[in-house]
């Protein structure tokens, strides 16, 4: 079969954290479903073995729902069966993976790996029609600036403790703020007036918001400052944290083009913020649409699909979740000049 | 002689001009919009007088930098004389092995020289380095700081590593491996075999590092 010459159909099956999602993409671009279902914790972060639950649960239905919307034919419409096999956490990766092993098994179709962070990039990329930028990648559970060069994605700076979502999540739980943490705090902030000066850690081009984190819930505890002041300070504070560290990448790679992906590319204010940062350097800046900003399966399938266009397959027997999956070890054949 | 921007960095805007018959870059940290006012005079009064201390410093312990002709923190202003020279950045690929090898031991004896007197430069990337009649100049100090510690100064070579090698991937093991020779030189074996765990060890703290604790070299993940 000439792969390059096809369009290519592939399902792809999301499930590193706390969604369970099915999406079906073509090679070229065309999102044709998108079905997620997202895990709640009723109190607390996420538990890896609840959220797990959820997505055993929930996984038969999302795939039927898929399907049903597609109007497709898994056996006879579909190419591959693409599965985040990371990064991510392991109890919730193996119910992706699980499904994804069996449909590529009883239905004779290939099995493509893909990673997560890569699906992230290739889903803002696709949406926002950019070539070769640099890619701010924020959510709960990464902060990564990277940038393509020499057939992978490079890092050029990340979190060295937790990431952005997780720190302004934390803080949003703790002070009783609810969840989801990012827009509720951002609410807040708006009616904030007052900057208190937190720790602001940039080492190098890599960030760290675990100082921060404490420090805003210590002040919080303490009571001395208003909850709205605390609120903009910390993301005031955070989010310089990342711009700077774009701003760097930007000057240094000399990209064109900026583009924002993840959970948190869905925040205004940090939109406003590197979008600022793009006009300072003539760059052009563009943002993932919220749809596909947090986890989903269609950028799985997408991402699928441009690696099957390139033969990039896993034989069942080896295809074990990697939890730890770094974005550098993975080639990108669809971006070689 | 008319002003002209050079350069806009992440941080400053570099604009040649002449004083005093010598021609000088002036680098102005300017007022981000994207940042609240309060901390954006904090952030950039402090990186101005720091860096042209450090500046300072370093020339008189014989490392080749721009020399200081004056400083107005509040302004966020340096003025400094003109290094006429490429960006090891640009030509890094053009030059010969050879040469190559020798600029990445010298640099690498450099860092060892602010190390060993308790300064981090805190932004070694090969953009910060200038190519000048054949000496390597260190430029932007602006986010270096005072420390003897192990971990500021491993933050600082692991830095220049990941810089290399999100720039320069193909060449960035083995130049590294000089500028290791190059600190050893100045260190001693002692403090670069201690560096070269610590690049590790803050490699291995990287999210979603395999096998956190089993890397043979500074390289984490497989080829």
């Amino acid at each position: 079969m000439n792969l390059l010459n096809k369009e290519l159909v592939v399902l792809g099956i999301e499930s590193t954290a706390h969604t369970y999602g099915v999406g079906i993409a073509t090679s070229s671009g065309r999102i044709i479903v998108n079905v997620n279902s997202v895990y709640v914790p009723t109190k607390g972060g996420i538990h890896p073995r609840e959220a797990a639950e959820h997505h055993s649960k929930v996984s038969a239905e999302t795939l039927k729902r898929a399907l049903d919307l597609s109007g497709l034919d898994i056996r006879n419409d579909i190419d591959g069966i693409a599965v985040a096999l990371g990064p991510g956490m392991g109890p919730c990766l193996r119910v992706g993976c699980s499904v994804a092993r069996a449909l590529a098994c009883y239905l004779d179709k290939p099995l493509i790996p893909v990673n997560h962070a890569v699906a992230h990039i290739e889903i803002a990329r696709l949406t926002t029609s950019s070539k070769d930028p640099l890619i701010v990648y924020v959510s709960g559970g990464n902060t990564v600036i990277m940038a393509y060069s020499e057939g992978r994605y490079r890092v050029f700076g990340e979190t060295l403790d937790i990431a952005l979502g997780n720190c302004i999540d934390v803080f949003a739980r703790e002070v009783g703020l609810g969840h989801p943490g990012v827009p509720a705090v951002e609410q807040m902030a708006t009616r904030g007036k007052k900057f208190i000066q937190l720790p602001y850690t940039v080492k190098g081009q890599d960030v760290s918001f675990s100082g921060l984190l404490t420090m805003a819930l210590r002040l919080a505890k303490e009571g001395r400052y208003k909850l709205e002041d605390l609120c903009y300070s910390l993301i005031e504070t955070a989010y310089n944290m990342v711009v700077e560290v774009a701003e760097r990448a930007l000057a240094h790679t000399r990209k064109r083009e900026l583009i924002l992906t993840g959970g948190v590319a869905r925040s205004r204010v940090l939109q406003e913020k590197l979008k600022k940062v793009c006009e300072i350097h003539d760059a052009r800046f563009a943002v993932v649409p919220d749809e596909y900003a947090g986890d989903n399966g269609a950028m799985i399938a997408y991402t699928g699909a441009l690696a099957l266009k390139h033969r990039i397959t896993i034989p069942l027997e080896k295809s074990f979740i990697r939890q730890r999956w770094r974005v550098e070890e993975v080639d990108v054949p669809w971006l070689r000049k | 002689m008319a002003e002209e921007v050079v350069g806009i960095g992440a941080e400053a805007v570099l604009i040649k001009t002449e004083l005093y018959g010598f021609t000088v870059i002036k680098k102005v940290r300017v007022p981000k919009p994207y940042r609240n006012p309060e901390f954006d005079r904090m952030i950039r009064y402090t990186r101005t007088v720091t860096e042209a201390k450090i500046m300072i410093e370093a020339k008189t312990l014989g490392i080749p930098c721009p020399s200081i002709i004056e400083v107005d923190p509040y302004e966020g202003l340096i003025i400094m004389d003109y290094i006429d020279g490429a960006r090891l950045s640009d030509i890094l690929s053009k030059l010969t092995p050879k040469s190559r090898n020798e600029i990445f031991y010298t640099i690498g004896k450099y860092v060892g020289k602010l190390h060993k007197h308790g300064i981090i430069h805190g932004d070694l990337t090969t953009s910060n380095m200038l190519l000048c009649k054949n000496r390597i100049y260190l430029i932007d100090f602006g986010l270096s700081y005072y420390s003897y510690q192990l971990e500021d100064r491993g933050v600082d070579m692991h830095l220049f590593l990941r810089a290399l090698e999100s720039t320069h991937y193909n060449l960035s093991a083995p130049l590294f491996d000089k500028v290791i020779k190059g600190y050893s030189e100045i260190m001693g074996k002692d403090e670069a075999e201690k560096i070269i765990k610590k690049i590790k060890e803050i490699r291995s703290r990287g999210r979603y590092v395999k096998e956190r604790r089993k890397t043979k070299s500074y390289l984490c993940y497989e080829e």
